[in-house]
């Protein structure tokens, strides 16, 4: 690096070209340009949703197919209406499941996965255990839950929370331990404790891998209600599904996937309004920021 | 400043060494893996006055970033003796700066949060801190910039943050490991300006491991150079210039190109 620089005035100013980049990215969005993003990024999907709804309809109208095994979109959108109500109440079981199974899947896997990250004995101690969690199949240990538990939501939940928590375990541990070595040591020459290093530097460096963790979750838990309610139930979807199911009714059998579809979609969409509201810094966000600016 | 700051009485070895910002006695770091243990750096003795600065420079793997590790009590030699203003290292010490050759900023925070971190993490006064962080931020240059987020700054600008953070408690001496290695040529020349005028001003002990030569002898007031591993100090050369450089008139100076070109032919043998 023995390059001879010609003029003085140059070695002191490399902030130029920075403020610039910094304010497209900070800039708000007009209501016009947001929309127009919206739009630039669901039409594809859009599309796709429309495309299959023509050819749903076309093969029921032309009856292709006896309407005991697919019934036309019109015979759902009316079951869907007259039993609104009677749906409703039964959606309300199942998002109850849904959102406990979350929760305790969530706070019970961050804090598990804190433990073996901090302790090497928890580790050794845990992890098979965890490992072994998963693996077993659900669906074969629910109905021992409702022997343990009865017919409540409690078997449900455990259903959820058992499918939901070993993604939010795995990616926790792997955002505790991703947090940069030299932020550690930096935080060591500070005198911090491990408290404050846990609190300031390495729970918030760790929350983009969790909150991927928790997408996963939440639509396990939706899947491990139902699960839940199939195995033994007198309300929820699930239940709604198995008796639609056993009568033949598959324009019910239809709401009911529509509605399960429904719930994945909200809670899904809810994790990841917390991400932007949470990690606005996230690096995958920033891509997008500064390919729209 | 002045001699070091904590002396225990009666203490003779720790008395001995009063006067040393940073001194290493015969320190060897020998790694020892599953297949096989390396010396990585071998009886390393090394003085540094208060409020000198020295470059400390070797080819890659000689364990220059190993033997700053042990000054800051990051890691602990196999053997021998680091002291820090006049107390033993047997830990990490908090009466130092450390910049490394990452910013290492947190992502989630602002210019001026990322140098109050420090003051967070020691408990400093908070107002006092954010005045002293607020001139730091004013002497190199960002003023302006004290709420843009670190993946908003250029390269140069993150590592001065980083070098603010390391000055925010006044620290009597500040490592830098290979505080420019990311940077791109012209901005490593700006930052090296930065630093030494810094520096003048902080007067602060640093002790600056780098790559660069001319970067070593524009920055120090000695370069100490290291051999390839077992890393061991084969030179330690007084640089003769004045405590106040120009940039340009250095380099074009016959004594910053004798000196380059000592401390090159020592790094090619």
């Amino acid at each position: 690096m023995s390059t001879q620089s010609s003029d003085t005035s140059t070695l002191t100013d490399d902030r130029t070209p920075a403020p610039a980049r910094s304010q497209q990215v900070r800039k708000t969005k007009s209501l016009g340009d947001r929309t127009f993003d919206l739009i630039a990024a669901s039409w594809r999907p859009a599309a796709v949703v429309v495309g299959l709804f023509i050819v749903w309809w076309v093969i029921t109208t032309l009856g292709w197919v006896p309407a005991y095994l697919i019934p036309a979109p019109v015979d759902v959108w009316h079951t869907m209406t007259s039993s609104a109500g009677f749906l409703w109440a039964n959606a309300l079981v199942t998002i109850y499941e849904t959102v406990a199974g979350f929760i305790i899947a969530a706070v019970g896997g961050i804090a598990i996965a804190m433990w073996i990250v901090y302790s090497p004995n928890a580790e050794k101690s845990l992890y098979p255990l965890l490992v072994f969690a998963q693996v077993i199949p659900k669906v074969a240990i629910a109905p021992l839950f409702v022997i343990w538990l009865g017919f409540g939501s409690a078997p449900k939940v455990l259903v959820a929370v058992l499918v939901a928590f070993f993604p939010v375990v795995v990616s926790t541990i792997a955002g505790l331990r991703s947090v940069d070595p030299d932020l550690l040591d930096l935080a060591s020459t500070m005198g911090s404790s491990q408290w404050k290093t846990f609190r300031k530097i390495r729970f918030p460096a760790s929350l983009p891998h969790v909150f991927s963790g928790l997408k996963v979750a939440a639509t396990l838990a939706v899947i491990g209600a139902v699960v839940g309610e199939f195995v033994g139930a007198n309300e929820g979807i699930g239940y709604v599904l198995l008796n639609a199911n056993g009568n033949l009714n598959t324009p019910m059998l239809y709401a009911g996937l529509v509605i399960l579809s429904a719930i994945g979609i909200v809670v899904f969409m809810v994790i990841e309004v917390a991400e932007r509201v949470f990690i606005p810094w996230q690096p995958s966000r920033r891509v997008t920021a500064t390919a729209a600016s | 400043m002045t001699s070091a700051t904590a002396i225990r009485a009666g203490d003779s070895e720790t008395r001995m060494v009063q006067g040393d910002a940073i001194r290493l006695d015969d320190v060897n770091f020998l790694f020892t893996t599953k297949r096989a243990s390396v010396e990585a750096v071998r009886d390393f003795s090394l003085r540094v006055e208060p409020g000198q600065f020295v470059c400390l420079v070797g080819p890659s793997g000689c364990g220059k970033s190993t033997v700053l590790k042990s000054v800051g009590g990051l890691i602990k030699p196999t053997s021998g003796t680091v002291t820090v203003s006049g107390t033993r290292v047997v830990g990490p010490r908090t009466d130092i700066g450390y910049v490394f050759q990452k910013a290492a900023l947190l992502d989630w925070r602002g210019v001026k949060d990322n140098i109050l971190l420090q003051a967070e993490m020691r408990g400093m006064a908070r107002a006092d801190a954010s005045r002293k962080a607020d001139a730091l931020i004013e002497m190199v240059g960002l003023k302006g910039f004290e709420k843009s987020l670190p993946h908003e700054l250029s390269g140069g600008m993150q590592q001065r943050v980083s070098l603010c953070r390391a000055l925010l408690h006044e620290p009597p001496v500040l490592l830098m490991d290979e505080p420019f290695g990311a940077l791109d040529a012209l901005s490593r020349e700006r930052m090296n300006v930065e630093l030494h005028r810094v520096w003048r001003e902080t007067g602060t002990s640093v002790l600056l491991v780098t790559h660069s030569i001319s970067e070593a002898v524009y920055l120090g007031e000695r370069v100490v150079v290291m051999s390839s591993r077992p890393g061991t100090v084969i030179a330690d050369i007084d640089v003769p210039l004045p405590r106040d450089r120009d940039y340009i008139a250095t380099m074009g100076a016959p004594e910053f190109q004798a000196t380059t070109a000592r401390v090159r032919s020592l790094l090619t043998e």
